[in-house]
C-alpha cells in the first residue's frame, strides 16, 4: 500500500518535472523571439531619419525607477515561491499582491513614457530607430501585461482553493515566466537605454 | 497532505531565502554600477560599451542561476541543454544579422543602396 503511494507520488513528480521542462522550452523560444527583435534594434538604432536619437529621448533616472520596480517584483515573486513551498496561503497572497502592484507600476511607467513620446510626435512612424524601439520594448510590455493577467488569475485560485499541488505547479511556471521577463529587461536596460544615453 | 515528502518543483533542491536575497542585492548592485558607468563614466566609448556589456552578462548569469535555478536539476539537464541551444541560436541570429548588415553598409554607398531598392519591383 505504502509502496503504491510512493510510486504514485513519483509519477506525479515526474509529470510536474516534464511540464516545467516544456514550459522552459517555451521560454527559450521566447528568448529567440526577443533576440531577433534585439537584432532588428541593433541594426536600425542609428537610423533616426533626422528625428531624435535615444540620447535625446531617454530620461535615465526614470528608466532606473522602472528597472527597480521590475527587479523588486521579481524578488517578491521569489518570496511568494518560498511561501508556496511552506504552503503558507496568506503569505503567498500577500507577496503575489506586492508583485502585482510592482509589475503594474512598471507597466504604468512604461506606458506613460510611450504616451509622452507619441504625444511629442515621436511615435513608431517617426523613424526606423523608433519603430524598432517600440516593437522591442512594447513586446516586453505585452509579456508583462499577460503576466499580470496570469498573476491575477492565480491569486484568485489561491484565494479560493488554498495551496494545492496543482496550484503549486502553476505558481512555479508563473515564477519562471516572471523571472524570465526581468532577465530580458536587463538587456533592454543596457542595450536600449544605457547604450542609447552614451550615444553608441 | 502536509506529511508528503517535500520535493521542490524547480529541481530537486528546495528553494532558499539566501539565493533570492543574494540575487536581488547582486542585481541592485550591478544595475547601479551600470547606471553609474553610463552617467558618470569618462573612459573611451568602446571601453564604456564593453564594461556595460560585461555588467549585463554578469547580472544575466546571476539571475539565471539564483532566480531561474538553471543547473540545479538532477539527472539529464534538459533545462541547461535548452538554454545552451538558445544561446547558440541567439549568437547566430544576432551576430549574423549585425555582420551582414555592417558588411552591406560598408560595401555599398547610399546611392547604390537606393538604386538596388528601386530595382526591386515590390518596393
Amino acid at each position: 500500500m505504502n509502496e503504491e503511494l510512493v510510486l504514485e507520488q513519483r509519477r506525479e513528480h515526474e509529470a510536474t518535472q516534464k511540464t516545467i521542462v516544456g514550459f522552459w522550452v517555451y521560454l527559450m523560444t521566447d528568448c529567440v523571439l526577443f533576440a531577433s527583435l534585439f537584432a532588428v534594434y541593433a541594426v536600425l538604432h542609428g537610423n533616426t531619419f533626422g528625428g531624435p536619437s535615444g540620447h535625446d529621448l531617454f530620461h535615465l533616472p526614470y528608466v532606473l525607477v522602472e528597472t527597480f520596480a521590475l527587479l523588486m517584483s521579481s524578488f517578491t515573486c521569489g518570496l511568494a515561491m518560498l511561501a508556496t513551498q511552506r504552503r503558507a496561503r496568506n503569505e503567498v497572497l500577500f507577496w503575489l499582491f506586492v508583485t502585482f502592484c510592482l509589475g503594474a507600476l512598471f507597466l504604468g511607467l512604461e506606458l506613460h513614457e510611450f504616451a509622452n513620446m507619441v504625444h511629442d510626435g515621436n511615435s513608431w512612424r517617426r523613424s526606423g530607430f523608433l519603430s524598432s524601439y517600440f516593437v522591442l520594448v512594447g513586446t516586453h510590455g505585452t509579456h508583462i501585461t499577460f503576466g499580470l493577467l496570469w498573476m491575477a488569475v492565480l491569486g484568485g485560485y489561491v484565494w479560493k482553493r488554498g495551496i494545492t499541488d496543482s496550484i503549486r505547479k502553476r505558481l512555479t511556471l508563473f515564477s519562471l515566466f516572471w523571472h524570465f521577463l526581468d532577465v530580458i529587461w536587463i538587456f533592454i536596460f543596457t542595450i536600449v537605454y544605457l547604450y542609447g544615453s552614451i550615444g553608441v | 497532505m502536509s506529511d508528503r515528502p517535500r520535493v521542490s518543483e524547480h529541481g530537486e533542491q528546495p528553494l532558499t531565502y539566501g539565493k533570492y536575497v543574494g540575487g536581488f542585492l547582486g542585481s541592485v548592485f550591478l544595475t547601479l554600477c551600470a547606471y553609474w558607468v553610463a552617467v558618470h563614466g569618462t573612459a573611451r566609448l568602446s571601453v564604456l560599451e564593453v564594461s556595460l556589456a560585461i555588467l549585463a552578462v554578469v547580472q544575466f548569469v546571476m539571475q539565471m542561476l539564483l532566480f531561474l535555478h538553471v543547473g540545479e536539476e538532477h539527472g539529464p539537464r534538459w533545462k541547461l541543454a535548452a538554454a545552451g541551444f538558445m544561446l547558440m541560436i541567439l549568437l547566430i541570429l544576432v551576430g549574423g544579422s549585425l555582420w551582414i548588415m555592417n558588411n552591406l553598409s560598408t560595401r555599398m554607398t547610399p546611392q547604390q543602396m537606393d538604386q538596388y531598392l528601386r530595382s526591386q519591383d515590390s518596393l
